[in-house]
């Protein structure tokens, strides 16, 4: 297999705070093969936005620290690239898209203002070219009359132009990579569907990768190639979307899949994983999630599992599929 | 052209008017607002409205009282005080313009600098303006013309000096809570420079507050200015400043109340002036105690 375009190998952050140390990721591992989407879900407060915001080494230090790993992005370590080249790859190599599409845009200047910006920095054009680009990323994202958008408040967008614009002014670089943290989790199920296909179309088009986080599969499912599940900071089973879906081996994966209501089964109650997301600050010993895991066994609280390959293209940490011991 | 300004604008346009009303409705901005733009068209039309020369010494008329000749009356040189109070104003206003240029552009700068980088830096810059706010205002100031050596550039210097830190402290309060935005962690993603994130991103978003305080510190500005005259070590004869016609006026305070009162008086009425209309600024575009 070609090298990955990125690889997070043995990523641990920690975040150090006055309650105590807070165990963000430990050990997490990903890879990302040139024009795949890869989706990357989990509960809220499991890491997911940390891991995305490490890539870009836009994790606040302090209080938070990369205690260990390496993030390979085309073979060069960016945990360990000068700054100035870090600013090289932000943007312009990799972008980055948000959640909340009403506090990602300056509200005092103009969209077309802070769309070129990004252009100019990391592009040799003038200004007039600049525009000239962002117009035609605006009619790519199926923005009406750009022209006009260009000259407007991000105030005086609705959310789905809004994110719209910002998918438009991340992909104006052609990066190879566009990170999207939860970009339709702030709107609405019918621009949220809207938005979704733009990206889905443009990213296919331009050939960019992406990593997805979500925290709604229904989402993953529709949109990406590979899906990662994150529990608690640790990535505990990665497979093509297909696989996934139709045979997920983790006792997480499993209940988080039985949680999805479904139209077409007549069920009185939904299920429901017991428990809650346990705080980082302590995080139970072996397997992160035995706690709240009906499948638990002897090695689960004292043994950490590690990923391994079950199936093709499937990998699981978890005891009851053998080899996990390591 | 204009109606297609006035829909794509719409918005702004109408919150305009409202803050306007709302300054209308607000007697001690109106107030405030008369006082300022009197200053002001005073100052413009000096050369041409006041009745005297504010120099020319005509020993014959010295220390003549309040008449129809002389307004205000004259000096001890015979010079006419209301004149030489029209040419003050523009002393004064220019002082107060200077003083919050230099000193709101510096104190922004520092400030929004120190509250985004946060830490080491922070703590160095905020400490080194707690030193320069635990002088009196008037006593740094006082210290640092006498330094320079009197005049008026070396007053509205140090004055400007003085200021700093009130623009620092409230501008590094602001980009506290503008750096925890979305849109400077995405500036940051998209690999904008500090400095550039700091002038583009902070700076603006902390401008309105930046416009009040300059309001509500003209005055005081003002006043500071004019006690620098007063001991001699702002504005040097025979410039007509207030603060210095006051300091010489005041030798004859007791015979010839005019010489002295006139210059202190308009001193009084501007910096109530700047005050009440800062106060009412301040009021009216915060958001939580509007409408």
């Amino acid at each position: 297999m070609a090298e990955p375009l990125l690889a997070v190998r043995d990523l641990s952050i920690q975040f150090f705070t006055y309650q105590g140390v807070v165990q963000a990721l430990e050990n997490v591992n990903l890879t990302i093969q040139s024009g795949e989407i890869m989706g990357l879900v989990g509960e809220t407060g499991c890491g997911k936005s940390v891991m995305a915001r490490s890539v870009l080494r836009l994790i606040p230090d302090p209080p938070g620290k990369i205690t260990g790993g390496e993030i390979l992005f085309k073979g060069e370590d960016i945990l360990k690239a000068h700054w100035r080249r870090l600013r090289e790859i932000r943007g312009n190599r990799i972008s980055m898209v948000f959640q909340e599409p009403m506090s990602s845009l300056n509200p005092v200047f103009t969209v077309g203002n802070q769309m070129e910006e990004v252009i100019i920095l990391h592009q040799e054009v003038n200004r007039s070219r600049a525009q000239e680009i962002c117009i035609q990323m605006l009619q790519q994202v199926k923005m009406p009359d750009p022209e006009r958008v260009l000259g407007k408040y991000p105030h005086e967008l609705s959310g789905g132009m809004r994110q719209r614009v910002m998918i438009a002014m991340e992909l104006s670089c052609r990066p190879d990579l566009l990170i999207a943290d939860e970009p339709t989790t702030a709107l609405d199920v019918t621009v949220q569907g809207q938005v979704l296909t733009i990206l889905d179309d443009l990213v296919r088009r331009i050939g960019v990768s992406v990593l997805f986080i979500s925290h709604d599969l229904g989402v993953i499912a529709q949109l990406c190639d590979r899906v990662s599940v994150m529990y608690a900071g640790k990535i505990v089973e990665t497979a093509s979307v297909r696989n996934l879906f139709a045979a997920p081996y983790h006792p997480y994966t499993q209940g988080l899949l039985q949680a999805i209501p479904s139209v077409d089964k007549d069920r009185d109650s939904l299920m429901v994983i017991p428990g809650v997301v346990p705080r980082l600050i302590n995080p139970p010993g072996g397997c992160r999630f035995h706690p709240r895991c009906t499948k638990r066994f002897d090695p689960c609280d004292h043994i950490v599992p590690k990923l391994f390959e079950v199936a093709p293209d499937h990998e699981v940490a978890c005891h009851l599929y053998g080899e996990a011991r390591g | 052209m204009w109606t297609e300004f006035r829909k794509e604008h719409a918005w702004q346009i109408k919150e305009f008017f409202f803050t306007l009303k709302l300054l209308r409705r607000n007697p001690s901005a109106v107030a405030g607002f008369v006082i300022i733009v009197l200053m002001v068209l005073m100052a413009l039309s000096a050369s041409f409205l006041s009745p005297y020369d504010p120099i020319r010494i005509s020993l014959k008329d010295r220390l003549s009282p309040p008449a129809l000749t002389h307004l205000f009356g004259t000096d001890e040189l015979g010079r006419d005080i209301l004149s030489r109070i029209m040419y003050g104003s523009r002393i004064s206003l220019r002082i107060g313009v200077l003083v919050i240029l230099i000193a709101g552009g510096m104190g922004s700068v520092i400030g929004a600098i120190s509250g985004y980088l946060g830490q080491k830096i922070d703590n160095l810059i905020m400490r080194v303006m707690d030193v320069i706010l635990s002088f009196p205002p008037l006593v740094l100031a006082m210290a640092l013309a006498a330094a320079l050596g009197p005049s008026l550039n070396n007053a509205i210097l140090a004055v400007a000096f003085v200021m700093i830190p009130k623009f620092a402290r409230m501008v590094r309060g602001e980009a506290l809570a503008v750096k925890e935005k979305q849109f400077i962690t995405a500036a940051r993603a998209s690999g904008a420079k500090s400095l550039w994130i700091v002038l583009h991103h902070i700076l603006p978003n902390c401008f309105s507050s930046v416009i009040i305080l300059a309001t509500l510190i003209l005055g005081e500005t003002i006043l500071i200015a004019a006690s620098l005259s007063f001991i001699g070590l702002g504005a040097q004869p025979p410039t007509p400043e207030w603060g210095a016609m006051v300091s010489v006026g005041r030798k004859f305070l007791m015979d010839q109340w005019w010489y002295a009162t006139f210059p202190g008086l308009f001193i009084l009425i501007t910096v109530i002036g700047f005050n009440i209309f800062g106060d009412a600024l301040r009021d009216i575009l915060d958001p939580r105690i509007r409408r």
